[in-house]
């Protein structure tokens, strides 16, 4: 089996005095879509928070076979994008601007038109709304531009935190084939935490399924959707 | 009329020193969330440079520049090794830390100036145009100038760089900023740098209009600049400049034609500022909050 | 709160009021005199505490009501004849009605800006007595020396059984720290109450108090109110103290000190404050019994500062929470 991209052993993180992951193993292989699953308070944000760096943890991450570093900065400059839970919209930049900044740890500016003009083809909506504050976009419009973004930085695996929250389903649906396409076409990997098990496993190769800070149940999307408790816990039937 | 308009123009040139100070004050609110008490010291203490510079022989813009150097690495130190530090405290302790600074800028100046009255070099020449009746002295102009010159720099910076826009996104949302690989406290740093040097500028740019300045000269700026600045909405620096030009204007019109007030000059200039808080409470440009439940 | 908790807190209570009591017995005149100094920056500090710790609202104008309240006592006893002891609560009205005048507008607005209006008052006090000298006697100031209310006199000598002389400066002493303790009962009661539990609520979340029938407004107000009276006492122990009041004794400086006494006290705190008030006394004078070369007293002074904040950014009250923390949670049981 080949080095995973992404590669958990027992990570533990805390807020404070408060232990939010127990010791989740987990792994993200070259380009597939992974989710992870679970209740309220289960540790998924928490999990994509240990990755990026933006919590305290402890216990084994690789990537790419060498440890994670410990701050965000460091992990984005590694290729990890990570599209937080309220996705992180800079509500007095532009739309643009907000595109801009999504590379900014790139340097080819070839790349970054080329890249604009597939983010737009994307979401075309982006087009005629590059120069608009992105404080001002919808809900829908600010996770599109929060997942453009993160594209832009053209990562090799990208955290998703709850893309379909508070969300039309037909916009969820165009998001997770956006994430697709560039599962596809670019070789990304993601990882996307997600509370709609239905549309999670519908979009993935495989899952984890998370309770009280531990991995509770593991495996591809069939097996989960065959799992009896998985079923009734989670996807209600 | 003619009389008026004179006093206007004079009364941008000095604005334009109290916007100065009054973008240091809201670049540095708007990074880091804080009232830099002490940024009119750091000016003084700048000036104080560039004078020791010029009294050594160096070439009038030589000096400034190179003032301007000193004080960019001032700030940035200040931030690193003092801010930073007290960075997560709560707000009554940092701003306790910007007065402590204020106070120790302030005596370690007369302590190595010896409290003593110095002259500051004017760099424009002294002569007056005449244009339709109003008097207008080169030496406003030329403040005006440099003014515009560093305001407009500083926007080529914020609003056309990479570094710029990464300094922005910091202060907007330092969180998201660090999850695409901007490193925010370097940012916060920057910021600390080219607010000391907005100050320095300002410093160097008021001190030739006084005759002589002493380590206490730029009390009362800051506190007119720190009105500018509450008066536009601490986090907008066109709000900043807007009311720096504004206070200036007004204290010179006030000064000249309200005889009542003109030993009251300051307190009728926070005055007029409190009414218009009151109908404003987040300044003329500042964003209302909008607070979601 | 336990019978135990009452027990301890009462028992440190007599501990201060014992300890304070005993002070001038063995310290110098001229010591009495500074530690009267400080239960009067005590006093302004709880007041200044009572605003900024329940609604985190920074003044940097406290000396102006310090200064209504030091004139309110120099008028009354110098031009209407009054007892100096009987105007001490007068000015603290008088300031505290000030402070309500000021609260009422002053709620909307918040942080710096609020900052800047306060601070606009401290600035404007000093000229603005001078410019009604007819009232406040302008920049000669009002002199209280030969007045008739005043109760302590600098020839003021009692020989107690046992020999030791109190002078006029433990009469100062003594008035000052009385009446800081009854404050600090006072505060401490206040905190304790259902209207500190309220304040507290507000602090900690706005939002939440008014959605559970908290009324803001009032309550800002009223932190406000509380914070200005306890700064119009203190003033008004100063004019006594000194015999007079000039406008040029309440500098913007004096409210600056007020927030860094605060600082160094430690936010939230009521004890600790007292380390606040030592600080503004004696850190100045030992800077300077230093070096008086121009400049480094403020060195020292604001070179000392900075690195308390760093090393204590709350306060000696946040150290004494940081050591005795451990201690008590054990010997209270988690409520």
């Amino acid at each position: 089996m080949p080095v995973p991209l992404l590669e958990l052993e027992d990570v533990e993180a805390r807020y404070g005095a408060i232990r939010a992951l127990h010791g989740i193993s987990l792994q993200v292989g070259e380009r597939e879509v992974v989710s992870v699953l679970g209740a309220n308070g289960a540790g998924k944000t928490t999990t994509l928070r240990a990755i990026s760096g933006t919590v305290r943890r402890s216990g084994g991450l690789r990537f790419d076979g060498s440890r994670l570093p410990r701050s965000p900065e460091a992990v984005a400059r590694l290729g990890i994008a990570h599209v937080p839970e309220g996705r992180g919209t800079f509500d007095e930049l532009t739309v643009d601007e907000n595109l801009e900044l999504g590379a900014f740890t790139r340097r080819d500016r070839a790349g970054y038109e080329r890249d604009v003009k597939e983010v737009i083809e994307h979401f075309p909506w982006i087009a005629e709304r590059r120069d608009q504050q992105a404080g001002l976009l919808s809900g829908g419009e600010q996770q599109m531009l929060a997942l453009a973004r993160a594209f832009m930085a053209r990562p090799r695996l990208i955290l998703v935190d709850e893309p379909s929250l508070g969300l039309a389903p037909r916009i969820v649906k165009q998001i997770f084939d956006v994430l697709r396409s560039w599962i596809d076409e670019h070789g990304m990997s993601a990882l996307v935490v997600e509370q709609n098990a239905n549309v999670a496993l519908e979009h993935s190769e495989r899952a984890y399924v998370l309770e009280v800070g531990r991995v509770a149940v593991e495996g591809t999307a069939h097996e989960l959707r065959g799992n009896e408790t998985v079923r009734k816990s989670y996807l209600g039937y | 009329m003619a009389d008026v308009l004179q006093q206007i123009v004079s009364g941008i040139a000095s604005g334009g020193v109290y916007a100065l100070l009054a973008l240091a004050l809201v670049l540095i609110y708007r990074s880091t969330g804080v009232v830099n008490f002490a940024q009119g010291e750091m000016a003084m203490f700048s000036t104080f440079i560039c004078w020791e510079l010029l009294d050594r022989g160096v070439p009038y813009w030589i000096a400034f520049f190179l003032t301007l150097v000193i004080s960019f690495v001032g700030g940035v130190l200040i931030e690193r090794l003092v801010i930073h530090v007290v960075s997560r405290a709560q707000a009554l302790t940092v701003v306790t830390v910007t007065i402590g600074l204020l106070i120790f800028l302030n005596g370690a100046a007369a302590w190595i100036w010896k409290g003593e009255q110095r002259t500051l070099e004017n760099p424009f020449p002294t002569r007056t145009f005449d244009v339709g009746g109003v008097v207008i002295a080169a030496q406003d102009l030329g403040i005006i100038a440099v003014s515009l010159v560093i305001v407009a720099l500083l926007w080529v910076f914020f609003q056309k760089t990479r570094v710029g826009l990464g300094a922005r996104a910091a202060a907007l949302n330092p969180e998201s900023s660090r999850l695409h690989g901007v490193p925010v406290s370097r940012m916060l740093a920057l910021g600390w740098g080219l607010a000391a040097v907005l100050g320095a500028v300002a410093g160097i740019l008021v001190a030739p209009t006084q005759g002589s300045f002493d380590q206490n000269f730029m009390l009362p700026i800051l506190i007119f600049a720190f009105a500018a600045a509450v008066l536009g909405g601490l986090d907008s620096p066109v709000g900043a400049v807007v009311g720096g030009v504004a206070v200036g204007i007004a204290l010179n019109l006030i000064g000249t034609y309200i005889d009542f007030f003109a030993d009251l000059r300051l307190p009728a200039g926070l005055l007029l500022i409190l009414v218009i808080l009151l109908l404003r409470p987040s300044g003329l440009f500042g964003r209302r909050i909008a607070r979601r439940v | 709160m336990t019978a135990l908790r009452y027990g301890l807190r009462a028992l440190g209570l007599a501990l201060f009021v014992a300890v304070v009591f005993y002070v001038p017995f063995r310290i110098s005149d001229f010591r009495a005199s500074e530690f009267a100094l400080i239960g009067v920056y005590f006093i302004a500090i709880l007041g200044l505490n009572i605003l900024t710790g329940y609604t985190g609202a920074i003044s940097l104008g406290h000396g102006a009501f310090m200064a209504i309240g030091a004139y309110t006592t120099a008028i009354l006893v110098a031009d209407h004849g009054m007892k100096d002891l009987w105007t001490i609560p007068i000015a603290g009205l008088v300031a505290a009605a000030a402070g309500f005048a000021f609260g009422l507008p002053a709620l909307r607005l918040s942080g710096p800006y609020l900052a800047l209006a306060t601070f606009g008052i401290a600035v404007a006090t000093p000229i603005v007595i001078k410019k009604f000298d007819g009232f406040t006697g302008g920049s000669g100031g009002i002199n209280l020396f030969e007045a008739e209310g005043i109760t302590g006199l600098p020839e003021f000598i009692v020989t107690l059984p046992g020999g030791h002389q109190l002078s006029f400066n433990d009469w100062l002493y003594y008035l000052t720290w009385t009446i800081a303790l009854v404050l600090f009962v006072v505060a401490w009661g206040i905190h304790h109450s259902r209207l500190g539990r309220s304040l507290r609520a507000i602090r900690d979340n706005e939002l939440a108090a008014a959605a559970s029938g908290v009324w803001l407004a009032s309550h800002k107000t009223l932190a406000f109110t509380l914070s200005a009276f306890y700064a119009g006492v203190a003033g008004a122990l100063l004019a006594i103290s000194a015999f007079s009041v000039q406008p040029g004794a309440f500098p913007v400086e004096r409210s600056i000190a007020l927030l860094v006494g605060l600082a160094v006290g430690g936010l939230g705190s009521l004890a600790p404050l007292v380390a606040g008030a030592a600080f503004l006394v004696f850190l100045p004078q030992w800077a300077q019994d230093i070096s008086k070369a121009p400049g480094v007293p403020s060195v020292i002074y604001g070179g000392v500062l900075i690195l308390l904040m760093m090393v204590l950014p709350s306060g000696f009250g946040g150290l004494i929470r940081r050591l005795t923390g451990p201690l008590t949670s054990r010997l209270y049981r988690r409520s």
